[in-house]
């Protein structure tokens, strides 16, 4: 059995050079492999740790996980500095250099559409959260009355207020989500969603109400950035990230990827 | 507005964040759910390994709608 395989990063247009000093997972050197006007950017890797087993017990090591995505992002982000890029998920291991190629040429068209797509543009992160102490609105509470009599009948009563009113306030703030999202999408060429984060790893007790990731224009990043600005405030925070290398938008090749809207 | 958000916009204009400073669940967002999903021929890919087992699988599962309301209003 085979004791290392060809982790593989990004597909980009061949540009000749690797990108200078890359170093990918694992601490292993980054190598190009072309094929056809594409490059595939690769580094062998010890299959006891990328292997089905090893990787099973990883993946579950915070640290590992962490260093292992970081470096896959840091080759990605160095060679979509250089060329058009189509990044690659996480974690895909081919056994050789050879299969990498034949992957190349098979599906040498789906990689030039997406290139073509991606070509000139960068992704950026928005995320979208509202403040629901901010922005509840105050009901009167029921004071004395039903309250001091029958405690229970009033216990229910604040509840069922207190769930009304944070149903209408997160429907408000989906809303406004949604007008954040067409704002941003004008400027885009293209959006996507993501899952909205947990708050345990955002680390923040609002609400996450968008977690959208936009393709603009390399011309317009700056006025897509000012853009995210002006649509914060009352009790809804806006967060841009980015510019990212085009993960978001790469669902076309894969076939399921990020969840698509029209 | 937010120091990430000017973060953002301070860099947009050098065109790059440095990598250390992208927070992981972001990274993670799109290194686990975007990129290029590949299959055949492969030794393995993450579609492969069992996600509901990962102790992580929080990082790419969905908290829809609903569980958020529950979960706000129950506190």
């Amino acid at each position: 059995m085979a004791e290392s395989g060809s982790y593989l990063y990004a597909v980009a247009r061949d540009i000749g050079d690797v990108p200078a000093c890359l170093t990918g997972v694992a601490e292993t050197a980054v190598r190009a492999v072309a094929r056809g006007g594409l490059t595939a950017y690769v580094s062998t890797v010890p299959l006891t740790q990328f292997g089905e087993d090893a990787l099973r017990r990883n993946l579950e090591d915070l640290a590992w996980l962490e260093a292992t995505a970081r470096a896959h992002h840091r080759v990605v982000g160095g060679v979509a500095r250089a060329a058009p890029t189509a990044p690659v998920r996480l974690v895909t291991v081919y056994s050789g250099d050879e299969q990498v190629c034949r992957l190349l040429e098979d599906r040498s068209e789906e990689f030039g559409t997406v290139l073509s797509n991606v070509a000139g543009r960068q992704e950026w992160g928005v995320k979208v959260y509202v403040d629901p102490k901010d922005a509840v609105s105050s009901e009167p509470a029921d004071e004395g009355g039903t309250g001091a009599r029958r405690p229970g009948t009033a216990y229910l009563k604040r509840r069922r207020t207190s769930l009304r009113s944070r149903e209408s306030t997160w429907r408000a703030a989906v809303e406004r989500a949604e007008e954040i999202d067409a704002a941003l999408t004008a400027v885009a060429v293209a959006a996507r969603r993501h899952h909205t984060q947990d708050p345990q790893l955002s680390g923040r007790d609002d609400w996450m109400v968008l977690n959208g990731a936009y393709l603009v224009d390399a011309g317009r990043g700056q006025e897509f950035a000012a853009l995210t600005g002006t649509l914060a405030g009352g009790g809804v925070d806006v967060q841009l990230t980015g510019p990212w290398a085009p993960y978001s938008f790469t669902a076309e090749l894969g076939g399921q990827s990020t969840e698509t809207r029209a | 507005m937010t120091a990430e958000h000017t973060l953002g916009g301070a860099l947009a204009a050098e065109g790059r964040i440095p990598a250390e400073r992208v927070a992981l669940v972001d990274l993670l967002d799109r290194l686990l759910s975007g990129g290029v999903a590949l299959s055949g021929d492969l030794v393995l890919s993450i579609a492969d390994i069992d996600l509901v087992h990962i102790s992580l699988r929080l990082l790419i599962t969905s908290v829809g709608e609903l569980d958020v309301l529950e979960r706000y209003g129950d506190e």
